[in-house]
């Protein structure tokens, strides 16, 4: 492949960047370089579908290689994607124009910043997604704090100082050791470079420690319990694009490590914390759905509802199934597009009352019946019924964790339950009953742009609800191929003790 | 006959500072000539480093004075930053009246004696380049005599530096009397590995050099002479001394005591522990930025340290990396410092940059990166700086010092992180003047697009410094 697409998914976004932070700030302006940014990153979402079309999902091999000299004779600029991979990279590139469209509303000083703030995020988020190397990929996978500690910061709501702290102080201490445990790696085996550390392997006895700094740096992103107190926080204060980066890609980059880095790199110590995983997951799926049950900020409810979705994000990567793994990518992706749904919705509502609180609200169905349907669509992908793409991950998933463990999938199963309970009474609460108060009944349903942005999420949930079989054939043979190289690893292993 | 080309630069340097002084004495109202002539002084010696190919190795004087690769670059990298230094705060000396013309030719005087520092290859030479540099300095951070704080410091750095220096001398008189020599090739030739006095002697030496770059528990004068000095000198404290303190410590450590290394090696790894883990902690209280940087700087010598511990060369590579990209960091910090100007007075605290960014996003952006790459976050050139210190302690299996070291980079990140919040999330206050000279501003633009865009190339700065070889 002659034309570096990669490295042009990642460029053009920052190119915009630049452009735009050069730019002149008047307010007559504004309209000029939010265009000029939907522009951008719309170039880029097509781009990335154009990467989808050549992509060769018939093979395992990483496509689109690009490799250069960065640091010499150390450490090699080197980006790839394989079928892992690419629906990372089409959902970031989906999700960042929809955020761009959603500003119009929800941001209301200081926007140029904010555009560029959202588009040097894309680039990075797409670098953490196609870095075949540890090094570039925790540049990456850092550099994104900068972005989103300011985003929660400045347009964040009150406690926003206090969200933002905490958001970047854990997940930096949580990515200290997973430093360490990069430049060990690169003395024991002499590079960084996934490909070479695929082939070759990592020697047995140094696997769990390195599995284990991998693991705090992302049990802390993912969130999983008990690590996950940054991310309600950070979700409640953060405006509503920046709500729906940290849900719909931001959590999905450990979800995307825990596969190709502790999977892939440390089969060994994977199979070791199986037990470790399960019981966090299972905790993070009872526990945060409990804890949902009770919120009475609706910002807060779906931010523990993602701690319990990616519970099962991680439940499925454990199993080293090929329904558990598939079904966890899956999950990714559809909590990607309907969390970011039902942050923008909430949004929408928040732009009207400016409140978030769940008992403010009722009765909506009679003044907003748009607005009524669409969140119905929502809550039921969030809920996973059959019929949208929440139903296909969360079922694979179970199928996966049945395989391996009846108990664990028994008890997995009351999250799925647990999930009906919180999100119907949610919809419940806010759509049904009476109107309480008097300027719920002077609220315009949704406009032309909520419209369009909420149209455009439902269409693929719905869809893939239906037909998965785009998403599921492109990581088939990946995942066949990891969970080969797995097994031949624990096997080898077992021969050797 | 000695060949006195090698030494050119600094004869030049004497010479341009003897007839500065006297250009002084004799034409009325000339500092502003004088401090123009002094920078074009350092740009001409620059020229004359650069005239030797880089690669020269000659011992000079009965191999007391060395000039080699590492003494090269390092002169080069005090040089560059010493006309960074001047360029950046010629209008902060005249806003604040320190404009007199010894002010350069002080400065001058002190980048003298760490050049000799850097090339001394003998004790004696060495304690003498540290004497003339310290004098400069001790008069430095007085100039502003009229202010207590700027008096005060100068006396504290004078006493202080004073008793350092005596423990220095008397390490050094030890050394020579378990040795029998003041040569550094003549020392590591008779060394004895048991004997006491000479251990005493290297604790000693540590001793001194590390009060020069204000290791904990040396530290103590920092924090009040950052702060009291006026900030034209402390951007000078800041860098230029622990460049030339730094070269000697790789000198001194490695040539003649390299055999010896366990006996020093834990030494330098609790300066390195002590200064990261106090740096960090103790800046979070600070409400004035000088102060601020002061511990601040305290932490960065810490991770220098940490490579210089690791007794490899990949050790004296990181440290000399991480000093060169400290120098460019702290610069840019300073050089917003000079920018935050109202009404002829200098702002220093952090409440003073409370809503900056809606007034000055380019220089709020500036600080920003800045203040990100100094708590390591990539892709800052900060981070590339500890990476190579990590990689150098790690492939010694000194997985502690990693790890403390980086879980103290996560403290240090708060208070930079509390900057950031006054800076970009707090109420804005009152704008401050944008008539900055020229070269401020260059000085601040070159320094920040190094910080930003080192990561797109950073293989030349590892290549240049990847040919010192001590060992």
């Amino acid at each position: 492949m002659d034309f570096p697409f990669l490295s042009s998914l990642i460029l053009l976004p920052l190119i915009g960047a630049l452009f735009i932070f050069f730019s002149k700030s008047k307010s007559n302006t504004y309209l000029t370089i939010k265009y000029l940014a939907l522009f951008v990153s719309f170039a880029n979402f097509i781009l990335s579908l154009y990467l989808w079309y050549l992509f060769d999902p018939s093979t395992a091999e990483f496509q689109f290689l690009e490799e250069r000299s960065w640091i010499k004779s150390f450490i090699n600029y080197k980006v790839g994607i394989d079928g892992i991979s690419i629906l990372f990279i089409i959902l970031t590139a989906f999700i960042t124009p929809l955020c761009i469209v959603s500003v119009n509303s929800t941001v209301k000083y200081r926007l140029k910043d904010f555009l560029v703030a959202i588009l040097v995020m894309e680039s990075l988020m797409i670098g953490v997604f196609c870095s075949l190397d540890l090094v570039i990929f925790y540049l990456f996978f850092e550099g994104g704090l900068i972005p989103m500690f300011l985003i929660i910061g400045i347009w964040g709501g009150e406690r926003r100082v206090y969200s933002a702290f905490k958001f970047f102080l854990y997940t930096l201490l949580g990515s200290v050791l997973m430093l360490v445990a990069i430049i060990s790696i690169y003395w024991f085996t002499g590079s960084t470079d996934i490909t070479y550390l695929y082939d070759f392997g990592i020697d047995e006895k140094y696997q769990y420690l390195l599995w284990l700094a991998f693991f705090s740096s992302f049990a802390v992103k993912t969130p999983m319990w008990p690590v996950h107190t940054w991310l309600p926080d950070a979700h409640v204060e953060a405006p509503t694009a920046g709500s729906v980066l940290l849900a719909a890609i931001l959590l999905k980059m450990a979800g995307y490590g825990f596969i190709r880095f502790s999977v892939g790199l440390f089969p060994v110590a994977s199979e070791y914390f199986i037990p470790l995983i399960y019981i966090l997951s299972l905790i993070a799926i009872i526990y945060t759905s409990l804890v949902a049950l009770m919120q009475e900020d609706m910002k807060k409810l779906i931010a523990y509802s993602s701690v319990a979705h990616m519970g099962f994000v991680t439940l499925g990567i454990f199993t080293f199934t090929q329904q558990g793994l598939e079904g966890s990518i899956f999950q990714m992706i559809s909590h990607g597009l309907v969390s970011a749904a039902l942050f923008l919705s909430v949004g929408v509502i928040y732009e009207r009352m400016h409140t978030r609180l769940i008992d403010n609200y009722g009765g909506l169905v009679s003044v907003m019946p748009k607005y009524s349907i669409v969140l119905m669509v929502f809550t039921l992908g969030a809920v996973g019924l059959p019929g949208t793409s929440g139903f296909i991950g969360e079922f694979l998933i179970l199928i996966g964790a049945f395989k391996k463990s009846f108990l664990v999938a028994a008890i997995a199963s009351i999250g799925v339950i647990l999930s009906a309970a919180y999100m119907l009474w949610l919809y419940k609460r806010v759509v049904f009953g009476e109107i309480k108060k008097d300027e719920i009944k002077k609220m315009s349903d949704l406009n032309r742009a909520e419209i369009f942005i909420l149209t455009v999420l439902v269409l693929p949930i719905i869809f893939f609800g239906f037909y998965p079989e785009p998403l599921l054939n492109t990581t088939e043979i990946s995942i066949e191929n990891l969970i080969e190289m797995y097994k031949t690893n624990i096997n080898s292993n077992l021969v050797e003790k | 006959m000695i060949n006195l080309n090698f030494i050119y630069s600094e004869i030049f340097l004497c010479l341009a500072i003897m007839i500065l002084l006297l250009i002084g004495v004799f034409k009325k109202n000339s500092s502003y000539l004088i401090y123009n002539l002094s920078i074009l002084s350092l740009f001409g010696c620059l020229a004359l480093i650069l005239n030797f190919p880089i690669n020269t190795n000659v011992e000079l004087f009965n191999n007391s004075f060395k000039i080699d690769y590492l003494s090269t670059y390092m002169k080069i990298l005090l040089i560059l930053s010493g006309i960074f230094v001047l360029l950046s705060s010629s209008k902060y000396i005249q806003i604040i009246k320190i404009n007199k013309i010894e002010y350069p030719i002080l400065i001058l005087s002190s980048v003298v004696g760490m050049m000799v520092m850097i090339s001394s290859n003998d004790l004696i030479l060495f304690y003498i380049g540290l004497e003339l540099q310290s004098l400069s300095l001790y008069v430095l951070a007085s100039f502003n005599r009229d202010n207590i704080l700027s008096s005060e410091s100068g006396l504290k750095y004078f006493v202080l530096s004073a008793l350092s220096s005596g423990l220095l001398l008397y390490g050094c008189s030890l050394i020579y009397g378990f040795s029998g020599s003041t040569n550094f090739n003549l020392i590591s030739e008779n060394i004895n590995q048991d004997s006491y006095g000479l251990t005493f002697g290297i604790v000693f030496i540590i001793t001194g050099l590390a009060f020069k770059i204000s290791a904990v528990p040396f530290h103590m004068w920092a924090p009040d002479v950052y702060e009291g000095s006026p900030t034209s000198v402390t951007i000078f404290f800041a860098i230029l001394p622990k460049i030339a303190a730094l070269t000697v410590f790789i000198r001194i450590l490695y040539v003649p005591f390299l055999n010896i290394i366990d006996q020093w090696q834990i030494i330098i790894i609790f300066l390195s522990i002590a200064s990261m883990l106090f740096g960090a902690i103790a800046a979070i209280g600070q409400k004035n930025l000088k102060r601020l940087i002061a511990y601040s700087s305290i932490g960065h010598m810490g991770y220098a340290l940490a490579g210089l511990s690791t007794g490899t060369n990949l050790g004296i590579q990181s440290s000399i990396t991480y000093i060169s990209i400290y120098l460019f960091m702290n610069l840019a910090f300073f050089c917003c410092l000079f920018m935050l100007r109202r009404d002829e007075k200098y702002f220093e605290n952090i409440e003073d940059l409370s809503g900056l960014s809606k007034n000055h996003p380019i220089l709020s952006f500036s600080l920003l990166i800045v203040l990100f790459s100094l708590a390591g976050i990539p892709p800052l050139v900060g981070f590339f700086a500890k990476f190579y210190i990590f990689t150098a302690v790690v492939e010694q299996s000194m997985y502690a010092l990693a790890i403390i070291g980086l879980l103290s980079t996560v403290i240090a990140a708060f208070y930079y992180l509390r900057i950031i919040k006054v800076i970009y999330f707090d109420p804005e206050k009152e704008r401050y003047e944008k008539n900055h000279n020229i070269g401020l501003k260059i000085s601040l633009a070159f320094s920040t697009i190094f910080i930003l865009f080192y990561f797109i190339y950073p293989s030349p700065l590892i290549e240049i410094i990847e040919k010192i070889n001590i060992i």
